[in-house]
C-alpha cells in the first residue's frame, strides 16, 4: 500500500445554521484503501461526504486530495470534483436520458472524450455490472439495484481517484440489496479507493480496511473492521451496535 | 335537450334576423378574402412576438433563479420586469407602447404600430412565460444539480443538459397555452390601425351593419387554436418521457 494518501480530511466542521453536524471531522484514506463510515442517521455521514466532494461548502478545516488543499477558495470546485466520483443514497439518474446516457455525459462534457469512444466505454461499463441490454432504458424502466448500478457505472466513469458512496443500498428493497453490493465488491477488488457511509455491517466488515464510527459529528472510534465490530471501545460504538444486532 | 334547444332558436320568431346579421353567408363570402388576408398578418406577428418571448422569458426565468452574489441587480430588474408587465392589463400597454412612443418624436424609436404592438405584447407574454420557465426550474430536484456537478460538469453545463431539459419538458403544457392567449391577444394591434384579421372584420362591419364578418375571423382565429389546444391535450396526458 502506497505512503501517500489519496484523501485526507483535517478538522472540518459543518454547520446548517444552528446545527453543528460536523464537529472536527480527522481521515485518512490510502491508495487502495476502503473506509467504511457508520454511525446512526444524522451522524453526519452524508454530510461529510458532501463536504470531501465540495457539493458542501464546510465552516472549517481542510480536504486535500493527493496533497492538494481542494477546499482552498482558489481552487476550481468543477476540476476537483472530475477527479472524485459520488453515487447518491437515491440514485439521482438523470431521468430523461438513458442508462447509457447517464454514463457518458460526464465523460463527453466534462472530461472531454469523443462520444464514440466515451460510448464504448459506457457499454463495456454497464455490462460489466450486469447491464448488457438495458443500455437504451430510461430510468424509470430500470429496477433500484438496476438504477443504483448505473448510478455507479456512472460514478466509476470518469476514472475517479476516489469513489465516494452515499448508502447506496438504503433505499432498495432487500431483495436488491446483494446486486449493488456485488458491484461494489468487484470496484474494491480491482483496488479503488473509497469511502463508503453505509448500514450494511456485514458488507464494512466483509469490505473496508477500515471502519470509522461516527456519532453527532465526530469520528469517536476508529480501526479495523474486527476491531471496531468484536471490540468496540467506546460505549457509544457499543451501544450502536447492539441496537443494530436487536433488529 | 341540445337539439330541443337548437329547434327552439330555429323556430323563433327572431330567428331569421339573427341569421341575416351573423351568419349572412353572402356577406362572409365577400368579406372573407379581406379578413383572411388581414389574418396573415396576425399569424405573422404571432410568430414572431412568440419566438422573441420563448428566449427572452428564458433569459428572465435563468437570472431570476440565479444564485450568484454579482447577479443581484439584474435578478431585482427581472423581479421588476415581470410584476409590472404581469401587473399590467395587455390592452393597456399596447395603447402605452404603440401611441406613447411615437408621440415622444425620438429619431431611432420604432414607430410602425405593428413592430410597436409587437413589442408591447413580447412584453406582457415574455414576463408569463419567464414564470412558467422559473416553475419549471424550481420543480427539478436539487438532487439533479448534485448529480450534475457530481459526475464533473460545470454549473452551466448542468443547467443546460440536465435541468433545463427536465424543466422545459415538463412545462410545454402551460408553455403551449400561453401560445394560445398570444394567439388571440394579437387582435389587441387592431387599436393601433394595422389592418389585421379583426381590424379588416370590425370595419366591414361598420360599413354593412353586418356581424358576420367578426364571426369569419372568430372562425380563423378557432381554426389555428383548437388545433394547438389539442396539442396541449397530447403533451399533458403522456409521460414525462414522451415528450421528446
Amino acid at each position: 500500500m502506497s505512503a501517500a494518501p489519496v484523501l485526507e480530511v483535517r478538522g472540518v466542521t459543518k454547520a446548517f445554521g444552528e446545527r453543528e453536524v460536523l464537529r472536527g471531522i480527522d481521515l485518512t484514506v490510502s491508495e487502495h484503501e476502503a473506509v467504511a463510515l457508520i454511525g446512526a442517521s444524522g451522524s453526519g455521514k452524508s454530510t461529510l461526504l458532501r463536504c470531501i466532494d465540495l457539493l458542501e461548502e464546510i465552516d472549517d478545516g481542510d480536504v486535500f486530495l493527493d496533497g492538494e488543499t481542494i477546499t482552498d477558495p482558489a481552487v476550481d470546485p468543477v476540476a476537483v470534483r472530475r477527479r472524485l466520483g459520488l453515487v447518491f443514497q437515491a440514485y439521482n439518474l438523470f431521468p430523461h436520458l438513458t442508462a447509457l446516457q447517464n454514463v457518458v455525459l460526464g465523460e463527453t462534457r466534462a472530461h472531454g472524450i469523443p462520444r464514440a469512444e466515451a460510448e464504448q466505454r459506457g457499454r463495456a461499463l454497464l455490462a460489466r455490472f450486469g447491464l448488457a441490454g438495458r443500455e437504451d432504458d430510461r430510468p424509470d424502466e430500470l429496477s433500484g439495484g438496476q438504477q443504483q448500478r448505473v448510478a455507479i457505472a456512472r460514478a466509476f466513469s470518469g476514472r475517479p481517484r476516489a469513489l465516494l458512496l452515499d448508502e447506496v443500498t438504503s433505499a432498495l428493497d432487500p431483495e436488491l440489496v446483494g446486486e449493488v453490493l456485488a458491484a461494489v465488491r468487484d470496484l474494491k477488488g480491482e483496488g479503488m479507493t473509497m469511502v463508503i457511509a453505509t448500514h450494511e455491517m456485514s458488507f464494512a466488515r466483509e469490505v473496508a480496511d477500515e471502519v470509522a464510527f461516527l456519532h453527532e459529528g465526530r469520528i469517536i472510534e476508529q480501526g479495523p473492521p474486527e476491531r471496531v465490530f468484536d471490540a468496540p471501545q467506546q460505549a457509544e460504538t457499543q451501544r450502536f451496535l447492539r441496537r443494530l444486532a436487536g433488529h | 335537450m341540445l337539439g330541443g334547444l337548437a329547434a327552439w332558436v330555429l323556430t323563433s320568431p327572431g330567428w331569421p334576423v339573427v341569421r341575416e346579421t351573423f351568419f349572412s353567408w353572402t356577406v362572409f363570402k365577400d368579406s372573407f378574402p379581406e379578413v383572411l388576408d388581414g389574418f396573415w398578418l396576425d399569424v405573422k406577428l404571432f410568430i414572431v412576438v412568440e419566438a422573441v418571448v420563448l428566449v427572452v422569458g428564458l433569459v428572465i426565468a435563468l437570472v431570476r433563479t440565479s444564485r450568484a452574489p454579482a447577479l443581484f441587480p439584474l435578478r431585482m430588474l427581472a423581479t421588476v420586469w415581470v410584476d409590472l408587465f404581469r401587473g399590467f392589463p395587455t390592452i393597456i400597454l399596447v395603447v402605452l407602447v404603440g401611441f406613447g412612443v411615437p408621440a415622444l418624436r425620438l429619431e431611432g424609436l420604432p414607430t410602425d404600430p405593428l413592430v410597436l404592438g409587437g413589442i408591447a405584447l413580447g412584453l406582457s407574454y415574455s414576463a408569463y412565460v419567464a414564470e412558467v420557465y422559473r416553475a419549471g426550474i424550481a420543480s427539478v430536484h436539487r438532487g439533479q444539480r448534485d448529480a450534475a456537478l457530481a459526475v464533473g460538469l460545470s454549473d452551466r453545463q448542468a443547467l443546460r443538459h440536465v435541468i433545463l431539459p427536465q424543466a422545459v419538458r415538463r412545462v410545454a403544457p402551460p408553455l403551449l397555452n400561453d401560445f394560445v392567449a398570444l394567439q388571440k391577444d394579437v387582435a389587441l394591434v387592431s387599436i393601433l390601425g394595422p389592418l389585421e384579421a379583426f381590424r379588416n372584420a370590425q370595419i366591414i362591419q361598420g360599413e354593412t351593419f353586418n356581424f358576420t364578418p367578426l364571426i369569419a375571423a372568430a372562425l380563423l382565429y378557432l381554426a389555428v387554436t383548437v388545433p394547438l389546444a389539442r396539442v396541449v391535450d397530447r403533451i399533458g396526458g403522456g409521460p414525462e418521457g414522451a415528450v421528446r
